[in-house]
């Protein structure tokens, strides 16, 4: 009897042991996962892939153009439905008649732009596919005038390296702090598929895709491409914005250059 | 490396059994059968294409549904993983393969995440790299083992290819190709070749690791570049060799999946076909032949 109870309590020893050891390992297994060092290291890739990216694709590559029997006929929203702010609200239910595309930092003629003013601007209209960084794809057809076009008018200073891009739509619900925003290099920039959309499948953008202007960059992921856009700015680095990234989900992780 | 495997014989071809005097024990040689270099590559894959598989499916698990074509047709997947609430009001894992669909609870849609809680996830806590949901952590592993797994398979792709051991060792001749038939059968009733035939891969092996080596991982591999919006910008033959990003996605998925089936099969081949015999070739590339007394030449 005593002798049963030593084994059943040895049995029960080494199967606590045994458990608390997978514990562990997993434990530990998942520190060194989510490890910042870890993840650094991991992030050295990233830029490895740009550079390579650059160097195996012609700057000027066009991301490939669809035709109309190709359009999705169902054009998946992601994040944002509609902006979560008084004064984007304000400006909508006036149909952005108010609304203008401020552009400013490091250039030489800060201007203010109308949706008249940008649809008066010469425009390009592309039909192509839109790739979320989730994995699904959709294809659907864009207006709006190439962000080259508009650069020309203000003038860029030679120290500005990037555009940013704020936006109207708070990522965390009142709280202006979490709006979304992004960032491009000027090669990107000034690609020729780079537009300002105001005009989505033959008619005006509507809320839940970005109204009344969204950022369209076609050889890069989803996410890239800011919509409800209030203010570009030039700027040389975007290192003292929020957390740094150059992007509302680069803050939280996701790599600055979404080539891939 | 059969080439110099072959001269290293010479070299190498004292017999080792343990007691000579003895007719009735098993008399050979040992042989050298994997060079470092394949060695080498061989546990570096081990490795990699296991962080590979597992961030794989952290990233699938974003989106769990695969399309064929350019763009995702949302109503009519080729596949997905969901969980569903049935009428009773419990969740279940559902798969959907082409409409049909499967209870996969426990393992697909539905499963126990670390701390034992039911989870909606498409692949199973334990079974994705960070076992925790994070698109952007399972990129951060996916992208960076991904080069290393590519200049692992360019090493040996390169040494195979100047040593010739590929050529030489995974080439099958053609007398070879007819005994295909009776290898396959010998396979089946888990019969392996000995003696001096088991010098060297037998006919199916060979096949096998050909197509490995030169027709799936270099499909997976492309499918995956298939995907970059950059790289199809910069060659659009990407899309047009798989018919479509979204098509290439699936068959990325479908390459991995055979890839699982490979290793499980090959796992099961080296299980049965004397483990420590293979596993030692694997390690210190010495790979033990039996030879009956007197056919020992």
């Amino acid at each position: 009897m005593r002798k049963r109870n030593v084994i059943d309590r040895r049995r029960l020893m080494t199967r606590a042991a045994e458990v608390a050891g997978a514990a562990l390992m997993l434990g530990g297994c998942d520190r060194l996962v989510g490890n910042d060092t870890t993840k650094a290291i991991l992030a050295s890739a990233e830029r490895f892939t740009a550079r390579v990216q650059r160097l195996v694709s012609p700057a000027q590559s066009l991301a490939r153009e669809y035709t109309e029997t190709d359009l999705s006929p169902e054009f998946r929203v992601n994040g944002t439905v509609a902006p979560d702010d008084d004064e984007y609200q304000e400006q909508s239910a006036k149909g952005f008649a108010d609304w203008s595309l401020d552009l400013g930092g490091l250039v030489e003629r800060p201007a203010k732009f109308s949706l008249a003013d940008l649809r008066a601007l010469p425009s390009r209209t592309q039909i192509t596919r839109h790739d979320c960084v989730e994995g699904w794809s959709c294809i659907g057809k864009w207006k709006g005038v190439p962000v080259s076009e508009v650069i020309e008018r203000v003038g860029l200073k030679p120290t500005a390296r990037y555009l940013m891009f704020y936006c109207a739509d708070p990522m965390n619900v009142g709280d202006p702090e979490s709006k979304y925003y992004e960032s491009i290099g000027m090669d990107e920039a000034l690609h020729p598929q780079t537009i300002l959309a105001y005009d989505m499948n033959d008619k005006a953008l509507d809320i839940p895709h970005g109204a009344p202007l969204r950022l369209r960059v076609e050889r890069q992921l989803g996410y890239k491409m800011a919509k409800y856009i209030m203010r570009i700015e030039a700027v040389e680095s975007f290192a003292s914005f929020r957390g740094g990234k150059g992007g509302y989900w680069e803050d939280l992780g996701y790599a600055w250059y979404a080539g891939i | 490396m059969s080439g110099s495997a072959q001269q290293l014989d010479q070299v190498r071809d004292a017999p080792t059994a343990p007691d000579q005097r003895r007719g009735d024990r098993p008399r050979g040689r040992l042989i050298y059968r994997h060079t470092a270099l394949v060695r080498a590559t061989h546990w570096i894959n081990v490795v990699f294409l296991t962080i590979l598989l597992m961030s794989g499916l952290q990233i699938f698990n974003a989106h769990p549904a695969l399309y064929w074509g350019e763009v995702s047709n949302f109503g009519d997947p080729a596949l997905s993983i969901t969980a569903q609430r049935t009428e009773g009001g419990a969740s279940r894992g559902i798969t959907t393969v082409a409409g049909h669909q499967f209870d996969t609870t426990g393992w697909l849609g539905l499963s126990k995440d670390a701390t034992g809680r039911s989870a909606a996830r498409a692949f199973p806590a334990w079974a994705t790299l960070p076992s925790w949901q994070s698109l952007a952590e399972g990129r951060l592993w996916h992208f960076f083992f991904a080069w290393l797994f590519v200049l692992n398979g360019l090493v040996y792709l390169l040494f195979g290819l100047l040593n010739l051991h590929l050529w030489r060792d995974m080439v099958p001749s053609r007398q070879e190709l007819r005994g295909i038939g009776r290898s396959a059968w010998d396979h089946l009733r888990l019969r392996f070749p000995t003696g001096e035939e088991a010098t060297r891969y037998n006919v199916i092996q060979k096949l096998s690791y050909l197509v490995l080596v030169l027709v799936l991982l270099p499909i997976l591999v492309l499918a995956g570049l298939a995907m970059s919006p950059r790289l199809d910008a910069a060659s659009p033959e990407l899309l047009t060799i798989f018919g479509g990003r979204q098509s290439a996605r699936t068959i990325h998925f479908i390459a991995a999946s055979m890839l699982v089936i490979f290793v499980i099969v090959h796992v099961f081949m080296v299980l049965i076909s004397g483990v420590w015999n293979n596993m030692r070739s694997i390690i210190t590339g010495r790979y033990w032949i039996e030879t009956r007394a007197g056919t020992d030449a």
